[in-house]
Formats: C-alpha cells, sequence, structure tokens
C-alpha cells in the first residue's frame, strides 16, 4: 500500500501556509517531516488526515490514523473503556495485542484522569493499531514520554511497518525505525501567505 | 454507533457527568413557582402548561453547550471526525444521548410536578405525550446550536441567544396541547404541528450540525 500526494496544497484558518506538496510513502516504511515551528507540520498531517480540507489536490483518509496533540482520552473512563470504545468504532475485536505493545496491562483498571501524561500518551498512542488503519499521522507522538516508552513506541512503529503499514511523523526524536526518510517542509511554504478566498457554505455542502 | 451512544451515556452518569442536572433546575423551578406565585390554585392552574413547558426548555439548555465542547477540548472530537462513523452519524447520537439524559426524564418527573401548579388531571397524560414528542426537538436543535458554537470562547452565552428563538415553536405547541388536553378540547391540531416540527428536526438537522462541524475542527 503506498499513499501518493502530489501536488497538496493545504491552509490553517485563513491562510494557505504550503503548496505544491508532493511525498509518497511506500508500505514499510516510515517518512519524517522536518521543519522549524510553524512551519506546516501538524497543518500537513490534519489535511492528510481528513479534518482540513485541501485547497488543492487530494488525500485519502480512510486509510489514514491521526494522532494529534490532544489524547482523546475520557478521564472519567477506565483505559480499557477508552480502548474498548475506539476499538468498536473501528470495529477491531481485541484490544490485547495493543495493551500489550503498549505495555498497558497494569494501568487497565485506572481511570484515565488518574494517569501520568506519559501514562495517558501511551493509552493514546495505543488507539493506532486498533484503528487498523495503514497509515498512521503521528504528530509529535513522543511529547512527555521518556526514554524507555520512546523506545516501546519506536518498536510499536516498526511492528505496524513490518506489517506492511507505514508512516508519516513530525517528530524531532530519533524512533530508531530501520527504514525512515524525512521530508523537509519547509521547501513547500507558500512564500507569499494568500488568504484563502473563503466559502464557508460550497466547504459544508462538499 | 451504539458503541459512541453507550460510552455517552456512560460518561453521563459517571462523576460530572451532569445527568440529572436539567431534572433537578426543572425540579426547582417547578416549585419556586408556587412559591413565588403563591399557592392559588385559580392563578397556577392557567398558567401551569406554560411554567411546565418553559422550565422543560431551560432545563434542556442548560446541559447544551457540554455536548461537543467537552470532545473538542480533549481531542476526541479530532478522532471521531477521522473514524468510519459519518459525522451526520455522531452528530444523531449526540443529540439522541442528550435528550436520554434531558428530554426523557424531565417527561417521567412533569407529572409529578403538575400537582404543585394544580395542573387538572385530564391534562397529564397530555402534558407526557406532549413533552416526549416535543422535547427531542429541542435536543435536536440544541446540538445544532453547539455545534455551530463550538470551539468558541464564552459560547454558550451565544448558543442560548441562537437556540432559544428555534424553541419558540415547540414551546407554543407544547404547551397548547396541554391547555386544550386539560379544558377536554381536541389536541389533535397542536400535537400533529408539534410532532412535524420533531420530525422535521431530525429529518434534517444531523446533517446542518455535521456541517457545522466540519467548518469549525478546520
Amino acid at each position: 500500500m503506498t499513499l501518493t500526494i502530489t501536488d497538496l496544497a493545504c491552509r490553517r484558518g485563513q491562510i494557505t501556509v504550503l503548496r505544491g506538496v508532493s511525498l509518497s510513502v511506500a508500505a514499510g516504511e516510515a517518512l519524517v517531516l522536518r521543519g522549524p515551528n510553524g512551519a506546516g507540520k501538524t497543518t500537513l498531517l490534519r489535511t492528510l488526515a481528513g479534518l482540513t480540507p485541501p485547497i488543492a489536490g487530494t488525500v485519502d483518509p480512510d486509510i489514514c490514523a491521526y494522532a494529534a496533540h490532544a489524547d482523546g482520552l475520557k478521564g472519567q473512563l477506565t483505559v480499557a473503556e477508552n480502548l474498548t470504545f475506539w476499538a468498536s468504532i473501528f470495529g477491531t475485536a481485541d484490544i490485547a495485542p495493543a495493551v500489550a505493545a503498549f505495555d498497558l496491562a497494569p494501568l487497565l483498571h485506572r481511570r484515565a484522569a488518574d494517569l501520568s501524561a506519559g501514562q495517558k500518551r501511551r493509552t493514546s498512542l495505543a488507539r493506532l493499531p486498533l484503528t487498523g488503519r495503514k497509515v498512521w499521522l503521528l504528530d509529535e507522538p513522543t511529547v512527555s514520554l521518556d526514554a524507555a516508552n520512546v523506545a516501546l513506541f519506536g518498536r510499536a512503529v516498526a511492528a505496524h511497518l513490518g506489517t506492511g503499514g507505514s508512516a508519516i511523523l513530525a517528530t524531532h526524536i530519533d524512533l530508531g525505525l530501520p527504514d525512515v526518510r524525512t521530508l523537509d517542509i519547509l521547501q513547500f511554504a507558500a512564500r507569499h501567505a494568500a488568504p484563502v478566498t473563503d466559502d464557508p457554505f460550497a466547504e459544508a455542502l462538499e | 454507533m451504539i458503541a459512541l451512544l453507550a460510552r455517552d451515556l456512560r460518561l453521563a452518569i459517571r462523576a460530572g457527568g451532569g445527568f440529572g442536572l436539567g431534572l433537578a433546575f426543572f425540579l426547582i423551578l417547578a416549585t419556586l413557582v408556587p412559591l413565588g406565585v403563591g399557592p392559588d390554585a385559580t392563578l397556577l392552574r392557567p398558567i401551569g402548561p406554560g411554567i411546565l413547558w418553559l422550565g422543560a426548555l431551560l432545563a434542556c439548555l442548560l446541559s447544551l453547550d457540554r455536548i461537543f465542547a467537552l470532545d473538542l477540548e480533549d481531542g476526541s472530537l479530532d478522532l471521531l471526525a477521522t473514524a468510519p462513523i459519518p459525522l451526520e452519524g455522531v452528530a444523531t447520537i449526540k443529540a439522541l444521548t442528550h435528550w436520554i439524559t434531558t428530554g426523557l426524564p424531565l417527561t417521567v418527573a412533569a407529572p409529578a410536578l403538575s400537582l404543585l401548579l394544580f395542573l387538572p388531571t385530564s391534562a397529564l397524560p397530555w402534558l407526557v405525550v406532549s413533552l416526549l414528542i416535543g422535547t427531542p426537538a429541542l435536543s435536536w436543535l440544541g446540538t445544532f446550536g453547539a455545534a455551530l458554537t463550538v470551539g468558541l470562547k464564552r459560547g454558550s452565552l451565544l448558543l442560548s441567544l441562537l437556540v432559544l428563538p428555534l424553541y419558540i415553536p415547540t414551546l407554543v405547541f407544547g404547551a397548547e396541547v396541554v391547555r386544550r388536553g386539560g379544558d377536554g378540547l381536541s389536541v389533535a391540531t397542536p400535537l400533529a404541528l408539534l410532532a412535524a416540527i420533531t420530525l422535521g428536526c431530525v429529518a434534517v438537522l444531523p446533517f446542518a450540525t455535521a456541517a457545522a462541524l466540519r467548518i469549525n475542527l478546520r
């Protein structure tokens, strides 16, 4: 499964941030997005995930699983309840492999509100294998993870790549992945950040 | 979608979920009116249907801003939008959850409260029927308003201003059903209009809600 994007233009709010983005990720491959803060890494990932409609070009959100800055956990629910919910939304029967991969077994019956930031992060990332989707879009996935858990997460991503999946990451940390390419997204920066001609009604009807 | 309904209902009954908030407000309002106006049957009887419907309306309004705001805050709204269930389905489930946690308890509690307002017993069945048929429109309209204002700071005030005018037809026909039922008149016309409003809202508004969410998530 290869994700190929050609000539994509992305927006954030009223501003065109990226233009002419072309990239491709093959099965088993990871692509790391590089660029300073504000370069548009998050914008690109949100566009690929289908949250922000692109100005030009097409994306295929149905093969992508998106992990954002926010953890997306419900504090009043336990770790097991949170994961079971996402598993049933995505039609996955069993949360056990994801629990094992992210070493969550001791935390399963703790309320998510009582977890540490790193434990929340791990629980949030355990959602990714439950989606059953091929392309993982990861936005700073290692924030608040310690070195041991970064390695744990690196192994989970490597396992995903090993089963023919792929990943696009915005990260500054080396995850120790076998097959990594980097892409400097500054080359796609829209030089004169022009306001987008806005027609919310047309967009809503799309 | 069933999973989403189960999760939201479970969240509502857990600590801080807000289940029963609207119901408690409704109870207090219906108790305060006789205290304020005086326990005079000739005074309370004609305004009873209006008070109960107004109470139901305001009780519904209380919990509207939580419908999407909590999911937006913790990031799960983004994740739901990228999930394989359509956003229209999410909107429907959210409205249904709101109705089950607000409209339904109000309907059940209303007959007991109507005694405080000296409502004639002949009006009680119509009170329950009108609330049962009318309150879904309140939840579906409110969910649409919540989607429009999600992500706005202090959006809940704007939400009330947006949604309350839309509640007027339901209020008018709902109270009219109870009044006519109490007087022994035919309730067919207001009841049919009440049902029409609810059915229209349930059919159309999920699409508008999903469109509003898409724009606000961008």
